[in-house]
C-alpha cells in the first residue's frame, strides 16, 4: 500500500491505496466524487479529464501516487454552491450535450483551452483542441458553440471579479 | 497481474539509483505508456514501483557550453512551451505539437518515450536528427555512475533498449547545431489526433545558400526502431537542393526502408509514403 495526500477540489484528502490505482478509480471510489467518467480503456476518449495543479490530464492514465501533494480539480469543484461556472452555463444555455456522458471531460478541457488560449476562440481553434475528447452523441456542433460562448463568459466573469 | 510489494518515490538521483540497484524495480514516469501497457496485460509491474517525479536532477532545460540537456522528466507540454525548442529545434518542437492531445502532452515525459522505445516513438525521429546523446546514471559500488551513449545505439528494437536494469535515464543531450541548421518533423497517421504515426519523417541539415550539408534523415515506425537513413542522407550530402537531389534521395528512401505490415498499414503503403512524404519535405525546403 501507498500513501497518498492530495488536495481536490480545496479539500485536503489522504488515504493509504494500492498503487496500482489509477487517479480515477480514487476519485470515483474513495472519494465518491463519481462526475469524472470513464469511456474507454484505450485513454482515448476524455471523459476522465480533470486538473492536475492548473492543466488538464486523463485521470484514467495517471496513477493516483503520480499526483500525491498536487491540487485536483474535477467537474464537481468547478461551481461554487448553486452558482454553475461560466462553462457550465455555456454548455447549458448552448445544450452542448445529449446523453452528456463525455460532459465533465469535455468542460474541464473545455476550461484548460481558455487557460491556455484566451477567450476569443475561433471554431477552427476549438475543433483542434478538442482532440483528446471524444463524443458520441452530438456530432461537436453546439458543444464547439458551448465553448466559444463559455470562454467569452469567463473572461467576462473575470473582469467582474476585478 | 502481479503484486506491487513496496512502492517508492525518491527525492534524489541518489536514492532513485540505490533503489534500482537494490533491483527488480519498475520505474514510473508520466504513466501514460505504462498505465495502458499494465491494464492490457502487455506488462507486469514489478514488486517494487518507483515513482521518479520527485528526483530534481532529472527535471530542467539548460543549454550550457555548446550543449541543450533535457531532463529525463521534461514534459511533451514544457518542450512546447520553451522558445528555445522552438527556435533551435524546430523539428522536436513539431513532434511535440502532434503529440497525443493536451492531457497526454501534460503528463508524458521525453524520458519515457525514449526508453518506450516505440519504432513509432514521436520524440525520437528528431532526436536522431540533432545527433542526441543520452545520460544514464547507476550506483554500482556505493557512489554514482554515469555512462552517455548515442541515443541511435540506445534504441535496440521494439520497446527495447540497451538501458541496464540498475541504471536510469537521467537527461538528454544535444550538441548546439551550428549556424544554419534547421530542421523539420512530419508525421502519418490515420487520425489527426491522438494516433500512432503510421509513419514518421525527421529532416535536419545546415544550409548554405542551396547546399545542405551535416545532413540528418530520420524515420519513424518502418523498422524495428526509429532509424538514421544513410543512403537518403548521402544522396543529400553537400550538394545543392534541386530536382535530381530530390530524386535521388526518395529513391534512396524508398529502397533503404523494410517496414511491416500491420494493423494500421501494409509495408507498400508504407513505403510509398515515406517516398511522397520526404519528397514534399525537400520540395519545401528547396522552395524556402
Ligand atoms: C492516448 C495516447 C496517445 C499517445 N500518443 C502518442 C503520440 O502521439 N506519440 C508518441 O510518441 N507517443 C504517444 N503516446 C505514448 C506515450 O504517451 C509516450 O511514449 C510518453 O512519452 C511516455 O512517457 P511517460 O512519462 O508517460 O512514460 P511512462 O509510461 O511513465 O514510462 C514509459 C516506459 O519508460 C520507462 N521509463 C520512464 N522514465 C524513465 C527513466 N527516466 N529512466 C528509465 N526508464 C524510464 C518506464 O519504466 C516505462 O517502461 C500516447 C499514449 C496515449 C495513452
Ligand atoms: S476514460 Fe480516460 S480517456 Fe477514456
Ligand atoms: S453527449 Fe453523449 S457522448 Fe457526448
Amino acid at each position: 500500500m501507498a500513501k497518498v495526500s492530495m488536495t481536490v477540489n480545496g479539500k485536503v484528502v489522504t488515504a493509504d491505496v494500492d498503487p496500482r490505482t489509477l487517479l480515477v478509480q480514487f476519485i470515483r471510489e474513495n472519494l465518491h466524487l463519481t462526475g469524472t467518467h470513464v469511456g474507454c480503456d484505450t485513454s482515448q476518449c476524455g471523459a476522465c479529464t480533470v486538473h492536475v495543479d492548473g492543466v488538464a490530464v486523463k485521470s484514467c492514465t495517471t496513477l493516483a501516487v503520480t499526483v500525491d501533494g498536487a491540487n485536483v480539480t474535477t467537474i464537481e469543484g468547478l461551481a461554487h454552491g448553486d452558482h454553475l461556472h461560466p462553462m457550465q452555463e455555456a454548455f447549458r444555455e448552448n445544450h452542448g450535450l445529449q446523453c452528456g456522458f463525455c460532459t465533465p471531460g469535455m468542460i474541464m478541457s473545455a476550461v484548460d483551452i481558455v487557460n491556455r488560449k484566451g477567450s476569443n476562440l475561433d471554431e477552427a481553434t476549438i475543433r483542434a483542441e478538442l482532440e483528446g475528447n471524444i463524443c458520441r452523441c452530438t456530432g461537436y456542433h453546439n458543444i464547439v458553440k458551448a465553448i466559444g460562448d463559455g470562454a467569452k463568459a469567463m473572461a467576462g466573469h473575470a473582469q467582474a471579479a476585478e | 497481474m502481479s503484486d506491487i510489494t513496496a512502492y517508492a518515490a525518491p527525492r534524489s538521483l541518489d536514492e532513485a539509483v540505490s533503489l534500482l540497484q537494490a533491483g527488480d524495480v519498475t520505474i514510473l514516469a508520466g504513466g501514460t505508456d505504462l498505465t495502458p501497457q499494465t491494464k492490457s496485460g502487455k506488462l507486469t509491474f514489478r514488486p517494487t514501483l518507483m515513482n521518479i517525479r520527485r528526483v530534481p536532477e532529472l527535471s530542467g532545460l539548460t543549454e550550457s557550453g555548446g550543449v541543450m540537456r533535457i531532463g529525463a522528466l521534461t514534459t511533451i507540454s514544457s518542450l512546447l512551451a520553451s522558445p528555445l525548442i522552438h527556435e533551435r529545434f524546430n523539428g522536436l518542437w513539431q513532434a511535440c505539437d502532434h503529440f497525443a492531445s493536451d492531457q497526454i502532452r501534460n503528463a508524458a515525459t521525453i524520458g519515457g518515450n525514449i526508453c518506450n522505445a516505440s519504432p513509432a516513438g514521436d520524440t525520437l525521429t528528431p532526436l536522431l536528427t540533432l545527433d542526441a546523446r543520452v545520460v544514464l546514471a547507476s550506483k554500482p559500488n556505493g557512489s554514482i555512475v554515469r555512462r552517455t551513449t548515442p541515443l541511435g545505439e540506445f534504441l535496440t528494437g521494439p520497446g527495447r533498449t540497451a538501458r541496464q536494469p540498475a541504471e536510469l535515464l537521467e537527461a538528454i543531450e544535444i550538441p548546439m547545431p551550428p549556424e544554419g541548421f534547421f530542421s523539420a518533423f512530419f508525421k502519418f497517421g490515420t487520425r489527426p489526433a491522438l494516433d500512432i504515426s503510421v509513419i514518421s519523417i525527421a529532416i535536419g541539415a545546415v544550409r548554405d545558400g542551396r547546399k545542405l550539408t551535416r545532413v540528418r534523415i530520420a524515420f519513424g515506425a518502418v523498422a524495428p526502431t526509429a532509424i538514421r537513413a544513410a543512403a537518403t542522407e548521402a544522396a543529400l550530402e553537400g550538394r545543392p537542393i534541386d530536382a535530381a537531389a530530390i530524386d535521388a534521395a526518395v529513391a534512396a528512401a524508398v529502397n533503404e526502408t523494410k517496414p511491416v505490415s500491420d494493423v494500421r498499414a501494409s509495408s507498400w503503403y508504407r513505403r510509398e509514403l515515406v517516398g511522397n512524404m520526404l519528397r514534399r519535405m525537400l520540395d519545401h525546403v528547396a522552395n524556402s
